[in-house]
């Protein structure tokens, strides 16, 4: 049983779900671009892995969210019908593979907001949304544990895997913010406590990858004015052709079902 | 237990893990519950053990399949997300057939509170063993390496 919210409320938890179940998805789908290219069987066995949990994650979501919407719509049709300006992913999430630095810092910066989201989101007035997380947050651990664990080994390795970590960062940094910026989503949410305040998470966010960049020999970029806004539907150019990918086959032939 | 949802268990413990297949999905912990309601078959609650784990809907289909062989032709199969599973919910003989199959089980949460408990390598008992990744060949598993006989060996994941 789902319970009924006031109107603006409900549109609200509804984009929330949609958020969380986006970035996982859209994340779940670039980790799943390395399979059969990644630099060791191990690794290759690894981004799966997480790839496969980021996915499973994101059926729990979007089977809610089609729920909520109560249009009839299925979480395939939610994944495989929507378009670009309805995706409501963070927009790092979307930001291509590049090299094998590039994918642990794009992982590391979204497993620890994920630990903390998902440690939070346990305790949600929303009951659904309580035991996703808590059973989410279990497997998150793990990738963090693998996430945190090459970004120590390539940022305090050799000259050039610390290059590439540190250029890596660089270059993704920059999205951290919108993970942080609030909007009338996200205030309406923690209002109604379906969704942790962003304020409480931040601190222990920016905690965390503080003392982990340190230990990497890492530098912290300094913030960039510009505010992406994925999670309101406006996403860098990356996403549209990772969607034409990813939708491709459910497009030719709608209705298809494994 | 009354001898109906006994029957009922006695079922789902012919239905075999599909990666596994030395462990049975009630000694894995993921049958929650049996019980009858207003529709005329067995309600069975199974919980998934990671979320994204395609062996999730081969059980689903499995014991739909073997309850309706079993005569249950009715039985509704229910999701249950909470609380979530965890490897606490593995039977002490799964623990067994596990190490006997050649991967080193779960320590329980009340092992890992007392300190670190060593990961044995199931080849040659030795604990001087050593992480290789977090994952390994199921989303369950991790995969280590032993020091000793310098075999590698899966780890049933704590979880």
């Amino acid at each position: 049983m789902i319970e009924a919210l006031p109107p603006g409320l409900e549109a609200a938890r509804l984009r929330y779900v949609l958020r969380l179940a986006d970035t996982s998805l859209v994340l779940a789908q670039r980790l799943g671009e390395w399979v059969g290219h990644a630099p060791a069987l191990e690794e290759d066995l690894g981004l799966a892995n997480i790839s496969l949990d980021l996915l499973g994650q994101a059926r729990l979501l979007l089977g809610y969210a089609a729920e909520l919407e109560g249009r009839g719509r299925s979480e395939d049709d939610l994944a495989f019908s929507r378009d670009q300006g309805e995706f409501l992913n963070v927009t790092l999430a979307e930001q291509p593979n590049g090299d094998f630095a590039h994918t642990i810092v794009r992982q590391v910066l979204i497993d620890a907001w994920q630990l903390e989201l998902y440690d939070s989101l346990q305790r949600s007035a929303d009951a659904r949304l309580s035991a996703i997380a808590a059973k989410s947050l279990k497997e998150t651990r793990y990738h963090f544990a693998y996430s945190s664990g090459w970004l120590l080994r390539l940022g305090d390795g050799t000259v050039e895997s610390h290059a590439r970590s540190q250029s890596a960062l660089e270059a993704l940094w920059r999205f951290t913010i919108e993970l942080f910026t609030l909007d009338e989503t996200d205030e309406l949410t923690a209002e109604a406590r379906i969704a942790p305040p962003l304020a409480e998470l931040a601190p222990r966010w920016e905690a965390r990858m503080q003392q982990l960049l340190r230990q990497a020999t890492l530098t912290i970029p300094p913030h960039t004015a510009y505010r992406w806004q994925g999670k309101r539907g406006e996403h860098s150019e990356h996403l549209g052709y990772l969607l034409a990918d990813m939708q491709f086959l459910y497009r030719a032939y709608p209705g298809a079902r494994w | 237990m009354t001898p109906r949802e006994s029957a009922i268990w006695r079922v789902l413990a012919s239905v075999p893990d599909p990666e596994i297949p030395v462990l049975n999905i009630v000694e894995l912990g993921i049958v929650r519950y049996v019980r009858w309601g207003d529709t005329p078959g067995p309600h069975v609650g199974i919980t998934p053990t990671y979320s994204g784990c395609p062996a999730t809907e081969l059980i689903r289909a499995a014991v739909q399949h073997r309850l309706a062989a079993a005569g249950y032709a009715h039985a509704s199969i229910e999701q249950v997300l909470a609380p979530a599973w965890t490897t606490d919910w593995l039977t002490s003989a799964a623990r067994a057939k596990l190490a006997a199959f050649g991967i080193a089980p779960p320590a329980t949460q009340a092992e890992r509170a007392r300190g670190t408990v060593p990961v044995v390598c199931p080849r040659c008992g030795s604990d001087s063993t050593r992480l290789v990744s977090e994952f390994g060949s199921t989303p369950c598993k991790a995969h280590y390496s032993c020091r000793d006989c310098l075999e590698p060996f899966d780890h049933f994941k704590c979880l």
